[in-house]
């Protein structure tokens, strides 16, 4: 519980309107994409900087967790306030400072909603490329401390490499600056670096230094359809190879096809096995040329079909295949687990070829689909949650995916993070000294445990109830 | 009415993931997770499951909503969060009584007789502005006003309700189809006009249109407001009232009548089934009849208005979406053009705009705003409650564009004595 008076200085640090500890607020700050809840004592609305500063200051000294919270969309959990506390809702910060157009950087807080800053640069011929499939909703401060990617990463990048500044307050309520304006800066440790995709457990981001590229001209769609997997993920190679980096190289397994055709009435060769969404983007004469050249390249790997779109209609008929594949999941099962593994990019033909061992092993349905380019795969284990045997094996698939995930020399997550999904794995991948590394620098900043405890680390634990009034 | 048990499964097929957040006209208006769908469902089941009481945050946050079905549209689940909301609301009602608010309008839109008086008493819209119905009047509820300014513009009140005038009508042609009018309170009291283009553009069509006095509302105001028992008496008068008649469609020309009739009533017994399904919007109706075809044989005039449209949510939410553009792209005295988020909700939505009239305001001055830059002089649409919000809307920002139902341009462009 939190005490009267306490609930008396945050009103007055956010005004009273923006403090609530009424069940039906807690409710609604309560649970993320992982459909888990857990309930917080308070939820916060901070206006600026200054006030995250003093609510960080209060919680220290009190030793009361903090869970800063943009949009709430994460897959695992990260805005989740696993040890109750405080919620610190960081929408009201929602502001785009600048943008300036002639060092190509923009500055916003940490509420701007992802999409909408995306339009707003590329009104001005500007371009702000990590895409997250939640982009039209999630926040760009969720996205810094996630690290979030996208399809467009193959290409551009993740959002840590369009970050080059931060304003930060840390768990002990101090405002500090990291990186600048300024493409290159190499004065201290690169702290910006640290905070992103550090899922909010190193500090609050209040402000953020965002590099921008110019907008590519045009772009051309293309789905190749392919008899087997192989095809598909030789075809990425081949493409690479030929030194021709698309914006986006999206695959969708066989299973995928199936479920697609089953239940949103796809019509695809009954032979196809994977098929491919392949994105060129830049200067609209050079578009036609790489379609060509990708073609030509392709076309010795077992391509069934494929099918270039000319127009903006035909581009959006094949990325709605994409977008149908989420919802028709759903009909083969009521629960999804949706992990997000990379492995290198060579060894995908490997990592489906062993995932759909593991789906014959333990006897469910595994859908892969994901961004080629990377290696990133999205495998989605059907499952019903309410069902105690399907939910065990479930379970050991999940680590038997990570461990075959792992000896490929990949990683469990590429996008969504650790939090608290994948923190009982964590030590599959890291070893007991990089770990050991990690609760240090915690430690160091967050004496008391109190920001966005009980994440990523598999013992992490809560606070230890401090003076409460 | 279905209870919020009934909505067990759906609770768990909203899987958080927030995608409603990019559609929910009231989220981007308060930036509230309260105002969302994927916040109103959490609530729910929390009231389900025991864990809320019916208090005031839980009362507060499902008020906030327009009932639009903009998040099922493009929820990954479909996820038919209006009818939560809306069972939700009948169960606080079962168990703090209904508001104030919620008894005027059972009370009110139960009895037709007292709707046909204050309609016949004079001047309805300046007595709702001028605050002398009371406060629970159902009329406040359906076109709602409280402590609202006199610079809420209403349409002319009409003295003669649609359904009491003498409708003179031609005779059909022996092979058409037999249609009824559901013509619902905007019309009936506030756009009797809508009510005469109906029947004027379907007589020259060689359709007579059965009218019948004996329907009242359809119960949308009602369920808005949580009054289930209210839903059920009035879809029970209008189920007798109509099923005397011989008939092949009931057609309606307001939005909210067609999803009530369509998608409301079927839920509350097989009795209904038919009924909902013989239900057609008239637009939708008129390209079955072949307007379009009708009217582009028409020598398209020099002088042509830019007119855009406005998807009402009722319409939209059954893809009806296509006929009312065919429709004005067809008029001879239009140019059509698309306007941004046309199929954005306008912020009305039943008993929404009474409690949040600022929310409601912000909204449809986003549309407005679209409609301004469209550069059309009339944004057309197909639900008086519509064009009530968006004729405010325009005013208020003193955009010189005026809102109209579909059926008025389209009996102008006929060769209609
Ligand atoms: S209502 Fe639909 S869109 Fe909204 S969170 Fe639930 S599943 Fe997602
Ligand atoms: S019905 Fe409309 S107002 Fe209500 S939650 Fe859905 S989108 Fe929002």
């Amino acid at each position: 519980m939190i005490s009267k008076r306490m609930i008396q200085e945050f009103k007055e640090i956010c005004g009273s309107e923006f403090v609530s500890s009424d069940k039906a607020n807690r409710i609604l700050h309560s649970y993320d994409a992982t459909r888990k809840q857990f309930l917080p004592d308070i939820v916060v609305h901070p206006a600026d900087a200054r006030a995250v500063s003093r609510i960080m200051t209060l919680a220290h000294h009190h030793r009361i967790p903090v869970y800063p919270r943009g949009s709430g969309t994460g897959f695992t959990g990260g805005a989740l306030p696993v040890c109750g506390g405080i919620v610190m809702g960081m929408s009201r910060m929602n502001r785009i400072l600048d943008i300036d157009q002639e060092n190509l950087v923009a500055v916003v807080e940490p509420g701007v909603v992802t999409g909408d800053f995306q339009k707003a640069v590329e009104a001005l011929g500007l371009f702000y490329p990590p895409d997250p499939a939640s982009l039209k909703v999630s926040s760009l401060g969720g996205n810094v401390a996630e690290c979030a990617g996208g399809p467009r990463c193959v290409k551009y990048g993740v959002t840590k490499d369009y970050v080059i500044g931060l304003e930060v307050v840390t768990p002990t309520g101090d405002r500090i600056e990291t990186g600048g304006t300024t493409m290159k800066g190499v004065v201290g440790y690169d702290l910006t670096k640290l905070f992103c995709g550090s899922e909010g457990t190193l500090a609050v981001i209040t402000k953020i230094i965002l590099k921008l590229l110019p907008k590519p001209q045009a772009k051309k769609t293309m789905l190749v359809v392919f008899d087997a997997i192989d095809g598909a993920a030789k075809a990425v190679s081949a493409i690479i190879r030929e030194k021709i980096i698309p914006a986006t190289l999206e695959f969708m397994d066989g299973r995928t096809l199936d479920c697609l055709r089953q239940t949103a009435g796809l019509s695809m060769p009954q032979a196809a096995r994977a098929a491919l969404i392949i994105e060129v983007d830049g200067d609209r004469e050079f578009l036609d040329k790489q379609t060509q050249r990708i073609l030509t390249v392709i076309e010795s790997l077992g391509v069934l079909e494929n099918r270039v779109a000319n127009t903006f209609e035909e581009s959006e008929e094949i990325w709605k295949i994409r977008r149908a594949v989420s919802p028709s999941l759903r009909k083969l099962g009521p629960d999804k687990y949706n992990e997000d593994i990379c492995v290198p990019r060579a060894r995908l033909p490997e990592m489906i070829r062993r995932i759909e061992k593991i789906a014959d092993l333990y006897n469910l349905p595994i859908v892969n689909f994901g961004h080629a380019g990377d290696g990133n795969i999205h495998v989605n284990i059907i499952a019903d949650k309410s069902d105690a045997e399907q939910k065990i094996k479930a379970a050991h698939a999940i680590e038997a995916l990570f461990r075959a995930t792992i000896e490929l020399g990949g990683t469990m997550s590429g996008e969504h993070g650790v939090g608290i999904m994948k923190a009982p794995y964590l030590s599959l991948e890291l070893s007991t000294e990089s770990i050991r590394y990690m609760k240090i620098l915690k430690k160091a900043l967050d004496p008391h445990n109190i920001l966005n405890p009980g994440k990523i680390f598999p013992d992490a634990a809560c606070p230890p109830p401090g003076e409460m009034e | 009415m279905k209870d919020l048990k009934q909505y067990r499964e759906w609770f768990q097929a909203c899987v958080k993931c927030g995608a409603c957040r990019a559609t929910c006209p009231v989220f981007k208006a308060e930036n509230q997770e309260g105002g969302v769908a994927r916040g109103k469902i959490a609530l729910a089941q929390a009231m389900m499951d025991g864990q809320l009481f019916a208090e005031d945050g839980l009362i507060h946050d499902l008020s906030q909503c327009l009932l639009c079905g903009s998040c099922t549209h493009l929820c990954p689940n479909q996820v038919p969060t209006p009818d939560i909301v809306a069972a939700a609301r009948m169960e606080v009602a079962q168990k703090n009584g209904l508001s104030g608010l919620g008894r005027g309008v059972a009370a009110l839109l139960t009895h037709k007789k007292a709707m046909d008086w204050m309609s016949k008493s004079g001047d309805l819209a300046s007595r709702l502005l001028c605050r002398q119905i009371p406060e629970t009047s159902g009329l406040r509820l359906r076109f709602p006003l409280p402590g609202i300014p006199r610079t809420r513009t209403f349409p002319k009140p009409s003295f003669k309700p649609f359904l009491k005038r003498e409708i003179r009508q031609t005779p059909s042609r022996s092979t058409s189809p037999k249609v009824l009018f559901f013509t619902g309170c905007g019309i009936n009291y506030l756009y009797p006009e809508i009510g005469e283009y109906l029947v004027r553009i379907l007589n020259f069509m060689g359709i007579h249109v059965t009218l019948t006095d004996e329907q009242v509302c359809c119960g949308l105001p009602a369920l808005s407001a949580g009054a289930g028992e209210a839903v059920e008496t009035l879809a029970g008068k209008n189920l007798k009232a109509l099923k005397i008649h011989a008939f092949d469609y009931v057609l309606t020309a307001c939005a909210s009548c067609h999803g009530t009739l369509a998608g409301i009533y079927p839920a509350l017994g097989p009795d209904y089934q038919p009924f909902a399904q013989k239900t057609r919007d008239i637009m939708d109706f008129l390209m079955d009849m072949d307007l379009a075809g009708r009217l582009s044989s028409i020598p398209r005039s020099e002088a042509r208005v830019k007119v855009t449209y406005h998807d009402p949510c009722h319409l939209r939410n059954y893809g009806l979406t296509r006929a009312p553009r065919q429709i004005l792209s067809a008029l001879p005295q239009v140019d059509y053009v698309e306007m941004a988020d046309a199929a954005t909700c306008c912020g009305l939505g039943g008993t929404f705009s009474v409690h949040h009239y600022e929310t409601s305001q912000k909204i449809g001055t986003q549309k407005a705003k679209h409609v301004a830059q469209s550069g059309a002089k009339i944004v057309a649409t197909a639900c008086p409650g519509c064009i009530i919000q968006l004729q405010d809307s325009l005013n208020r920002k003193n955009i010189p564009a005026r809102a109209a139902h579909l059926l008025e341009l389209a009996c102008q462009a006929l060769p209609i004595k």
